[in-house]
């Protein structure tokens, strides 16, 4: 890796952290509406995912997903002015926090509903295999959404049909207010990909070159054709599962410990104490970051609203002549 | 009589008729730490511990087709949808097994199941997580469907409910757990499948249900000043749907609004009117109008989900034009 890849990685993971502080005042504000999850704590693992992937490699996750989006390449002005519900938003201010996507970065969405787009990545990959081509899907869900049928469904059928699909879960200790402890079966997720066959692994959330390490070798393996295979992700959200979250099911002693030990000051001294970068420099990459998100506020604060007009808009693909 | 919330209705509720029968039981997703996504559980926990509040994990299939068993074999559970929404999750059960078992197997078993469910729009939750879908769930033969739209009725409904040794949706909406109603001291039950008028008028009955029945009384009020006395029938049920008191109010009014917060097409309206056409069309002095919900998924953006929505100015234009 060149210093400029490493620093890259600085610089996206700040990036996220931005604009999730950044989110969570414009919500306080009342700016944003609707249910937002940030992704604080969680950097390390869609910075490390996307790093690792191809262009041809598809995407797809949950409703945490501000994260991937920046990773995947989509512009930060665009995601704020999704967040405010623009027309100019990555879905045209009609998808908001939850349902971000950009077709053209190969990032096929956040999706709201637990567990329903882990059958889709399943179809994504389906239609790769029987095109010929190399791509592979990355799909992300919580540790939460192993517990609903979809989950299930779709890992079997991945492995059934072979499918190039990386599975990916974000064991953040949390569904909402619920630990696997109390909700499933097995506490170690990994131990659920066995009962389907495949090929797990576990890894350090935290730890975003250890991240980006790992998917890269699980991507190889899956495009030389071994099937499908499953990673668990540890990691950990600082905040609440979204705002307003009472928090009752946690201590605060809990989250200070892995606060200490997160992703983004991990990383920073790794890149100090191994030299890769100064300390001035890490700063500039922050203070990029600031202004990025300045901007993406202004971009977004000045983006015209969605016309009334154009309320049936999408609605389908043909134009109806009887309307909806 | 004392004043309270609709959600410290639905709360007391729940409260009296666990305390009255052992037989009844919560669960569903966060309804025990956390305290109920909206609230209405809170406290519930600690006063009738784990067994009788159980937090389950994100399998809505689960949770229903579970709460079916126990139904059957002697329980009577309260299982909590986080949303109708996630309803989907576990259609299959809802409708081919909690709906068809008792009939099916020639009345041997019997399904003592309430399922509770907040839906509607209006919070900016976007398209998979607003949704008004209640007259779908009123299409199957074998479930009743209930939807009160005041704080009496929705504590002496859910009580009912309980009681009943059928299989019950009972349909709150998130946006109005605030409003504040009188309730009767004492123990008491709604019937289920009886409409009532809820406003006296003799102009023109306007039929509403839920969310759109504190919409409605605004309407009246507006209207009020203008000369034109509305009469409010209040469906409560919609299946069994009761037309006796629309049909006994159209026959001295002659005119008729049916107001619902989900979709026009093939809604709660096209039911009621086609019914008041069928047994009351002599009496018919205009064409009957509906207020719902554009054909449009909600919008995220705020004011493009508001102009979707159905609205208390629709109701007062849609009256006016009935009395035109
Ligand atoms: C089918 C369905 N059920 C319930 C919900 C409500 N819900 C949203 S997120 C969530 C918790 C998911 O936890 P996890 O999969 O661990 O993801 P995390 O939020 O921790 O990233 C729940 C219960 C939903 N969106 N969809
Ligand atoms: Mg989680």
């Amino acid at each position: 890796m060149e210093k400029q890849d490493y620093l890259e990685l600085y610089h996206q993971m700040v990036l996220i952290r931005r604009l999730e502080e950044t989110a969570a005042e414009l919500y306080q504000k009342g700016d944003i509406g609707g249910f937002l999850h940030l992704y604080i704590g969680q950097e390390a693992v869609s910075t490390g995912i996307l790093a690792a992937r191809q262009e041809q490699d598809r995407v797809i996750t949950a409703y945490r997903d501000h994260g991937v989006a920046l990773n995947a390449g989509l512009p930060v002005n665009l995601i704020m002015a999704e967040l405010l519900g623009k027309e100019t938003g990555v879905s045209k201010g009609r998808g908001g926090s939850m349902h971000m996507a950009d077709v053209s970065k190969n990032f096929w969405g956040g999706h709201a509903i637990v567990g329903a787009h882990i059958p889709i990545a399943a179809g994504l990959a389906l239609a790769d295999k029987m095109e010929k081509r190399d791509g592979v899907t990355i799909c992300m869900f919580g540790e939460g959404a192993t517990n609903i049928g979809y989950f299930h469904e779709g890992v079997n059928l991945a492995k059934a049909w072979e499918l190039p699909v990386l599975w990916v879960c974000e064991n953040n200790h949390y569904g909402m207010g619920t630990p696997p402890s109390k909700a499933s079966a097995v506490s170690e997720i990994i131990q659920k990909a066995c009962g389907y066959g495949m090929p797990a692994y576990d890894v350090d959330g935290m730890d975003v070159m250890a991240v980006k390490n790992m998917v890269a070798d699980r991507l190889a393996e899956i495009r030389k054709g071994s099937g499908p295979q499953f990673l668990e992700v540890l990691t950990y959200r600082f905040r609440g599962h979204s705002m307003g979250d009472p928090e009752r099911y946690r201590t605060k002693e809990e989250v200070k410990k892995f606060i200490e030990n997160g992703p983004i000051d991990r990383y920073h001294k790794f890149l100090t104490e191994q030299k890769i970068a100064s300390e001035k420099e890490l700063t500039e990459l922050q203070k990029k970051a600031d202004k990025q998100i300045e901007e993406a506020v202004k971009f977004a604060e000045e983006s015209p609203e969605p016309a009334d007009d154009t309320l049936f808009d999408n609605i389908y693909v043909e134009d109806l002549e009887g309307g909806a | 009589m004392a004043i309270i919330t609709m959600r410290e209705a639905i709360s007391q509720a729940l409260w009296e008729e666990m305390e009255r029968d052992p037989k009844v039981f919560i669960m569903g997703e966060e309804v025990g730490v956390w305290g109920g996504t909206y609230a209405v559980t809170k406290g519930f926990l600690d006063h009738f511990g784990a067994e009788r509040v159980r937090d389950t994990p994100i399998a809505e299939a689960a949770i229903i087709g579970s709460a079916i068993g126990a139904a059957m074999a002697g329980m009577r559970p309260v299982a909590e949808l986080m949303t109708m929404n996630f309803a989907f999750s576990a259609m299959d059960h809802i409708v081919n097994q909690a709906a068809k078992i008792h009939y099916m197997f020639g009345g041997q078993m019997k399904v003592p199941l309430v399922i509770r469910a907040p839906g509607g729009g209006g919070r900016q939750l976007a398209a998979t997580h607003s949704q008004t879908p209640d007259a779908l769930f009123a299409h199957f033969p074998g479930l009743k469907v209930v939807a009160p739209g005041t704080p009496e009725d929705a504590k002496g409904l859910l009580k009912a409910a309980i009681r009943s040794d059928d299989p019950i949706l009972y349909i709150e909406n998130a946006t109005v757990y605030q409003q504040r109603g009188e309730v009767p001291d004492g123990d008491y039950t709604t019937p289920i499948g009886k409409s009532k008028v809820q406003r006296e008028g003799k102009d023109v009955t306007l039929v509403t249900y839920s969310k759109m029945v504190p919409y409605s009384m605004k309407a009246a009020d507006e209207l009020a000043k203008e000369g034109i006395d509305v009469e409010i029938v209040d469906l409560r049920s919609l299946r069994p749907l009761d037309m006796g008191p629309v049909i006994e109010s159209f026959k001295h009014t002659n005119r008729a609004v049916i107001a619902e917060e989900g979709w026009k097409s093939f809604g709660v309206g096209a039911e009621v009117t086609a019914r008041i056409y069928e047994e009351a069309f002599d009496y018919v002095d205009a064409p009957i109008q509906r207020v719902a919900q554009k054909e449009v998924p909600l919008p995220y953006n705020r004011h493009l989900e508001q102009l979707a929505l159905p609205q208390v100015e629709d109701i007062i234009k849609a009256v006016k034009e009935v009395m035109r």
